[in-house]
């Protein structure tokens, strides 16, 4: 009883030192895409390509959920809203949830599922057989070439998806609607224009710029620090999505503080 | 050409190179032999600058390639060569992006130079027809030919080969040899290779150094080093197991 106590509590602080070393090792990493950034040459060739491949790699997966968000929130609320009388709301609803928070967050935990674990994939599999070396070797700076452009690429393409997301999910909404109430698609548009000011799209729209970063950062730090062989490809994989979802929520949560504070004030 | 004065590491509490000093002379093929785990890929690391040594001084061409500026570091690398043990091609390129990379990182090659080059080094190891295929279609023998191409597009003054032949068959092994021998007069380049493989070594050494007990156990020719009574060199040479504490077969 006496052992299996201790060696819970060395497991636990085994566990809180690498999580310190964790968010060091990411905080330097990071800063070091800030060094490497505005240094020549700017690799824009090789970040339309990543933006390429992200882009077209998620896009399956988020139309399918963005459709279904907007669809599932729709037929959700219905029932709701008609116990209170307020069934023209369900389109104002339906807009600000989606282009508030459920697009922009789900869409980044979703991109976050499929790209973080990619990058860190690809680049530990590049780190453990010795590919990044010879990058290195051959005067190139490995962290320019893979890190920055795969990082840059993230937080471009993350809000074009979001947008993508936003506008199925406000067709998912108008198809839910459509086949409950019979709501026409002008009147539908109408109530989401009536109801969606600038100050609900940009906080949603900006927020993603720093999830993307969040997903491209976690991804390449983790894959660019691997080690020990396919054990470690693997580790690299599965850990860049656990980390990147869970900073995903706990910025979200910071930054809804901060948007909510500015646009309220 | 390389002086290696006094190089140490340590991982740890393990000692991996104690004090090793030693000097290549330009256009010399110069061999370190070990068994696994001696250090040697080590050695051939700290030489780039991949790894520091814990102390010592190495010089490439007459300037130390430790504790410089990164960029006065890749001004020495772009006159060396490296292949890797497994090769360490790009995979997400294909051959002729391999070969190109180099060249277009950090030369002002017109693309049909750059074609005109890619060509020559494929003509050198012969695989002239594997110029559009990704690397995952290559045999490991491929593999490596493709990798010592990539070394020499740039022509390099020095090239340093970690262990060339391991994981070949003993034909491919001995093409391979052949291959670093020829490569070495066409381009008048200084060579280090680093390997465990005695025909590999036979065919390529000028000079040889052993790694034993991480320091240099003997230095000298080949045919000096193969013929040496040393129980340690019989056991390595002879494949034989021999208890170098008693000598005893």
């Amino acid at each position: 009883m006496e052992n299996s106590r201790k060696d819970n509590q060395v497991i636990f602080n085994d566990s809180l030192t690498d999580f310190f070393l964790t968010i060091a090792g990411l905080t330097s990493f990071t800063l070091k895409f800030f060094k490497n950034v505005f240094i020549p040459p700017f690799e824009f060739s090789e970040i339309k390509k990543h933006m390429d491949v992200l882009g077209i790699k998620t896009m399956p997966i988020v139309t399918v959920a963005g459709f279904i968000i907007g669809l599932v929130l729709a037929m959700q609320s219905q029932p709701v809203m008609q116990r209170f009388g307020a069934e023209s709301y369900i389109p104002s609803m339906v807009v600000l949830s989606v282009v508030r928070e459920l697009g922009p967050v789900l869409t980044a935990l979703l991109f976050a599922g499929r790209v973080s674990s990619g990058i860190g994939a690809e680049l530990g599999s590049m780190r453990v057989t010795e590919q990044i070396d010879a990058m290195e070797v051959s005067a190139v700076n490995p962290y320019k070439y893979l890190v920055v452009t795969r990082i840059l690429a993230c937080t471009f393409i993350l809000p074009i998806l979001v947008l993508y997301v936003d506008f199925l999910a406000i067709l998912g909404g108008y198809f839910a609607l459509k086949l409950s109430t019979g709501t026409t698609f002008l009147l539908y548009i109408n109530a989401i224009f009536k109801s969606l000011e600038f100050s609900d799209l940009i906080p949603g729209i900006l927020k993603t710029f720093v999830f993307g970063f969040i997903v491209g950062s976690v991804g390449s730090y983790k894959g660019y620090n691997a080690e020990n062989g396919t054990v470690g490809v693997g580790h690299a994989s599965t850990s860049a999505v656990v980390m990147s979802s869970l900073l995903i929520l706990l910025v979200d949560m910071v930054l809804v503080k901060i948007t909510v504070w500015i646009w309220a004030s | 050409m390389v002086e290696v004065k006094n190089v140490s590491k340590s991982f740890g509490d393990n000692v991996v190179l104690d004090h090793i000093s030693f000097n290549v002379d330009e256009g010399e093929n110069f061999v370190v032999f070990g068994k696994s785990g001696s250090g040697k890929s080590v050695l051939l690391k700290c030489m780039v600058g991949l790894m520091e040594p814990d102390s010592g001084e190495i010089k490439i061409d007459g300037r130390s390639v430790l504790n410089i500026p990164i960029n006065e570091l890749n001004e020495i690398r772009k006159h060396i060569g490296f292949l890797f043990q497994g090769a360490a091609l790009y995979d997400s390129m294909t051959v002729r992006e391999n070969l190109e990379f180099p060249l277009i990182r950090n030369f002002d090659f017109t693309p049909e130079v750059r074609f005109e080059k890619v060509m020559n080094v494929l003509k050198k190891v012969g695989l002239e027809e594997a110029i559009d295929k990704k690397t995952a279609e290559l045999s490991g023998g491929m593999k490596k030919r493709i990798g010592l191409a990539r070394t020499i597009i740039t022509e390099p003054m020095l090239i340093l080969y970690d262990e060339p032949t391991t994981g070949l068959d003993p034909i491919t092994s001995k093409e391979i040899s052949q291959l670093v021998v020829e490569l070495q007069k066409d381009f008048k380049t200084t060579s280090i290779v680093v390997t465990h493989d005695l025909i590999c070594a036979k065919i390529v050494a000028n000079t040889a150094i052993v790694l034993k007990d991480a320091k240099i156990g003997f230095e000298g020719d080949i045919k000096e080093l193969e013929s040496s009574n040393d129980k340690f060199l019989k056991n390595f040479f002879s494949g034989e197991i021999v208890d170098t504490i008693s000598g005893e077969l």
